[in-house]
């Protein structure tokens, strides 16, 4: 592809001025990362007198007494983290598909109006409706448990994904609909032998920030998950910076923190273009 | 799929009018409906209903123990006049946002033309600097944040290591703000992505265009590139003051959940987390969510009036 910066190619030196630059930003932005993994491996009184990458005293010890720190295995965390998620990206999935497919290519009275108002809902903080839902199924006793942190999800509460399936949607040629219709397909068939599969791509791109938006959705977890059983990854995290202070335990709480970021990597290095792609076409949050 | 496939090859070429093929209005409407469903219950139930609810609630006194009491617009008054920490929290959050943003818009801005071309270095480069977009919002990069920027922290030992005195950035409330806008920045990805989408769509006879005419690399910086880009400023301003207005977790974890040191760091959902859910003063903090809707409005409204002076669209 050509841009503005071609002529710079005919300008070695002030091409390898820029790359030299960005390599520059780009260590200095990745070296906190890189400084947390080498020191989740280091032990504790080298982690404060080394700032750089000495890995002679490499040890697993800060993952092998993390893990069981906080009186049962961090992994716990991880799969409540886990199942919390997987609701979370069934439940988008459904409600959000059914939603855009009715806004893109049905007709209906007040269909202008009902985006606008899904449209509006975009910009809502969550802090007037999370209280007032927080009173509510703290009322029906559904606090502690991973209903309302779920629950919501299949009801296509985040519109953001509704906007994006939508965008899609009306890319797809009209003609595939009405070449169904005419071998008999009703809607529902319409939509689920064609438009859902067809959808494929942005279907992905909604399950991948559905996992990462609710991985590190702890405003939520924390006011709804209250015994240690039921905490989710982050939450473990932030208790255990309760239950070490006082003594020294950076070391594992590197190593905890790295653990909780994981799938968080895994995610960006097997994505990282449908990442990429999905953010500049619909301006998701990263 | 094969229907799919079969019915391409061979409705393909024909017209076929819509409204031919269409069932009434009356049965269409009712498949949307059943489409909608879960929508719509979802906006009446868990949108509607509860903003309705907190509207209400913002004007009484409510400890989840015992009922709400009716005090009217005590809640308010005291958010505006009698309460510091309050008026505190938002000059915490709106210097925040005033720096943080505009900064990290630049940084996207500069960067994605830095990474026009299209090369696999350019792509490299753009995964790395998108990395800390995905990882900002995590408890575990605030714990590394406090480990960095704290008093035996990574940034002293290189500090002391030159000869330089030390303090802990994190523990002084002259400095904690900022070591959160550093960390704001730091993930300035998210939005240079967007910048680059746009960047590389500039059309090449434009720049060819303004090269011949003698534009200096600057010029055309300004000239074309930021007009351009302008609606996608406009975009990522907005966006970003919005989520920069709700950020919680980097100065929970910085802070122990206190907002110290001396409310330094008090961010508006913060306090509204302290006031709601550990002094359970739950009127009072819906009276602050109303007022965060209110400011995080009033500033959207602005920012579209103001575009029309500087945000280019193309006709």
């Amino acid at each position: 592809m050509s841009t503005i910066t071609d002529i710079n190619t005919a300008f070695p030196i002030r091409r390898l001025i820029r790359v030299g630059l960005l390599a520059a930003v780009a260590l200095l932005m990745s070296y906190p990362l890189l400084w947390l993994v080498s020191s989740s491996f280091k032990p504790e009184s080298i982690i404060f007198s080394d700032a750089g990458f000495d890995l002679n005293h490499f040890t697993l010890q800060n993952y092998i007494e993390g893990w069981n720190k906080l009186g049962m295995p961090f992994g716990v965390f991880m799969l409540n983290s886990a199942f919390i998620c997987l609701l979370a990206i069934v439940g988008n999935l459904f409600s959000c598909s059914l939603a855009a497919y009715a806004f893109a290519r049905l007709q209906f009275p007040f269909s202008r109006t009902a985006f606008a108002i899904m449209l509006v809902t975009l910009m809502l903080p969550m802090h007037v409706t999370i209280l007032p839902q927080y009173i509510a199924f703290q009322s029906v006793g559904a606090v502690n448990t991973v209903l309302p942190l779920v629950l919501p999800k299949f009801f296509a509460v985040d519109a953001f994904f509704i906007f994006l399936l939508v965008q899609f949607i009306r890319g797809i040629p009209r003609d595939l609909d009405q070449a169904a219709e005419m071998d008999g397909c009703n809607k529902y068939q319409i939509f689920w032998y064609i438009i859902f599969p067809v959808c494929r791509p942005a279907l992905v791109l909604v399950a991948i920030f559905s996992f990462l938006w609710t991985w590190n959705d702890f405003f939520s977890q924390l006011i709804y998950l209250s015994s240690a059983e039921n905490y989710t990854a982050p939450l473990a995290l932030n208790l255990f910076i309760d239950a070490t202070s006082g003594e020294s335990a950076w070391g594992m709480l590197f190593a905890m923190s790295l653990i909780t970021l994981l799938p968080l990597f895994v995610l960006f290095m097997l994505f990282q273009r449908q990442l990429a792609e999905g953010i500049a076409t619909t301006g998701l949050k990263g | 799929m094969e229907t799919v496939q079969t019915s391409r090859l061979f409705f393909r070429r024909k017209p076929v009018s819509v409204d031919a093929l269409a069932p009434s209005h009356r049965g269409e409407a009712r498949t949307a409906f059943v489409f909608l469903l879960p929508w719509l219950l979802g906006l009446i139930f868990l949108t509607t209903l509860p903003m309705a609810g907190s509207f209400v609630l913002s004007f009484s006194h409510y400890d989840l123990l015992s009922p709400p009491q009716w005090i009217g617009l005590e809640n308010y008054e005291r958010l505006l006049a009698h309460d510091p920490r309050y008026l505190k929290s938002l000059e915490v959050t709106t210097t925040y946002v005033l720096v943080s943003v505009p900064l990290s818009i630049a940084m996207a801005l500069v960067i994605a033309v830095a990474l026009s071309q299209q090369t696999p270095t350019a792509n490299l480069f753009r995964g790395i600097f998108y990395l800390p977009s995905l990882l900002g919002g995590s408890v575990a990069v605030g714990v590394l944040w406090r480990q960095i920027f704290g008093g035996n922290g990574l940034v002293n030992m290189m500090l002391g290591g030159l000869g330089f005195q030390t303090t802990s950035w994190i523990g002084d409330p002259r400095y904690a703000l900022w070591i959160l806008i550093i960390l704001h920045i730091w993930q300035f990805g998210a939005p240079m992505v967007i910048f680059l989408a746009g960047v590389r769509q500039i059309p090449k006879e434009i720049v060819d265009a303004s090269i011949m005419d003698g534009a200096s690399p600057v010029q055309r910086f300004f000239r074309i590139t930021l007009p351009l880009l302008s609606p996608l400023i406009l975009f990522n301003l907005v966006m970003q003051t919005i989520n920069a207005f709700q950020a919680f977790v980097p100065a929970f974890v910085i802070s122990d959940g206190t907002g110290g040191p001396i409310d330094s760091t008090l961010f508006y959902t913060l306090y509204l987390y302290v006031e709601g859910f550990r002094n359970f003063r739950m009127g009072y903090a819906m009276a602050m969510a109303w007022v965060l809707l209110a400011i995080i409005a009033v500033f959207t409204a602005i920012s579209f009036y103001a575009s029309r002076f500087w945000v280019h669209y193309e006709s």
